[in-house]
């Protein structure tokens, strides 16, 4: 595996970010997509949507302010945004599964060529497991992004043919964004819209598990 | 007329026998029934099924139930990383888990409230939750068959009630009280403040009190993190 500088988890959310349109209402699942909240491009103008029944969710709380009653979906104490509004958990779903949220961002284990999304349970992995509302959000988002690394820590690429890892749902998404490049997928393929500084498609491609486009 | 306030959380929680379904409110450590857990778990009722978002966070919310032994089935979208003595049980097969995506497991609660005996959805369509499940085409979409989750009680927790049992909620504390209030034969509501009928304006109320059976004000236990 060439020995290059790869985008930070940082990088990946600001590079996600700019895929946002302005005005959307928009979902940010657990890892990496619940950072882009803080690198949006400056201008843009973003709703978020949380599961338990948020929307127009603004930034974290700062010491001090936290309320335990206004909470994200990681737990952690956040604000409002002008505008915000309160609903109980069945309309926060209606709205993901709905069509209603324009873009939902999601962490992922795996990707396969046609999009099928694997993204909740490790195999192996020891406890229950658990599901929360990534089925929900990955079946009904209008567009929904995956953003992840690349490669596994091990070096084998996260985006596969066929995934071998319980699966979240099948066909469900549009783009991915990784520490290496942009990757659409496409009725005829995965189609490589952008490669990480210094890195080359022949360089991406031996490290994914699909043919790039 | 049938009088819903109750003396304390011991007092509206009494009679729930062995073996009860129940519903638990909360999310993320808000809006969870916690003074009625806790009075649920000094009465020593066993072999209970819960029907909640996850399984506590250590000792709190419904890990106090767990670490007790008293909860045998769950179901539940999220157990969580913190949920140790839900995951122990769960370990030594002394406890049995139905896993449902978090608004699946919603709408499976509203069918049963407003009615309704089952739905086709996409969500779950090729994963582990779709196992022995009907499967269907409707307008070029796999779906699959997903049918109502019943209760004998729901015990949820509200900022405000009325003497009738007129509802409203705190910010996200909100979350799934709503829904679990309408969806169980028995809701028990636990509030930080009970006010005079009339005193909550008609236009502000969340959870009309016919899905309201049994109000008790109780004094928030709090678990943040």
């Amino acid at each position: 595996m060439p020995d290059k500088p790869r985008l930070s988890r940082e990088e990946i959310a600001a590079r996600a970010a700019k895929e946002l349109p302005d005005g959307s209402y928009v979902n940010l699942g657990w890892g990496i997509p619940n950072l882009i909240a803080d690198y949006l491009p400056a201008g843009l103008t973003v709703f978020f949507h949380s599961e338990n029944g948020i929307l127009g969710m603004g930034r974290r709380a700062r010491a001090g302010e936290e309320d335990y009653d206004l909470v994200d979906a990681m737990k952690v104490p956040v604000t409002l945004a002008p505008g915000a509004s309160f609903f109980h958990q069945a309309d926060a779903h209606l709205m993901s599964r709905g069509g209603h949220l324009d873009v939902a961002v999601l962490g992922g284990f795996q990707v396969s060529e046609k999009g099928d999304l694997a993204n909740w349970k490790v195999p192996g992995a020891r406890g229950s497991g658990g599901i929360g509302g990534a089925m929900d959000i990955a079946a009904g988002a209008k567009v929904l992004i995956v953003c992840m690394e690349h490669t596994t820590k091990d070096g084998a690429p996260k985006i596969v043919k066929t995934c071998t890892y319980p699966l979240t749902a099948l066909a469900c998404v549009d783009t991915i964004v990784t520490d290496l490049a942009v990757i659409d997928v496409r009725a005829e393929g995965l189609l490589l819209r952008e490669t990480a500084p210094g890195w080359t498609k022949k360089e991406i491609q031996e490290l994914t598990g699909a043919p790039l486009l | 007329m049938r009088q819903k306030l109750f003396p304390s959380v011991d007092a509206a929680v009494a009679d729930v026998p062995d073996g009860a379904r129940i519903m638990f409110g909360g999310f993320g450590g808000a809006g969870f029934p916690n003074n009625l857990i806790h009075a649920l778990a000094r009465t020593g009722t066993r072999n209970i099924t819960a029907i909640s978002n996850n399984c506590g966070t250590r000792d709190g919310e419904l890990g106090l139930m767990f670490k007790n032994g008293l909860i045998s089935h769950v179901i539940a979208s999220f157990p969580g990383p913190h949920a140790n003595y839900f995951q122990e049980r769960f370990a030594a097969k002394e406890v049995t888990l139905e896993l449902v995506p978090q608004g699946i497991l919603c709408e499976r609660m509203r069918a049963a409230a407003a009615g309704i005996l089952g739905f086709y959805t996409t969500v779950g369509v090729g994963t582990e939750v779709a196992a022995g499940k009907e499967e269907r085409v409707i307008d070029n979409q796999h779906c699959i068959l997903e049918s109502p989750i019943r209760a004998d009680y729901a015990f949820i927790k509200a900022q405000r009630a009325d003497e009738l049992g007129n509802l409203t909620y705190r910010l996200a504390a909100r979350n799934f009280n709503p829904i679990m209030a309408m969806a169980a034969r028995t809701t028990i509501v636990e509030v930080e403040e009970i006010v005079p009928v009339g005193s909550i304006d008609p236009e502000h109320v969340v959870t009309p009190a016919i899905f309201v059976h049994r109000i008790v004000q109780a004094k928030g236990i709090r678990y943040a993190g």
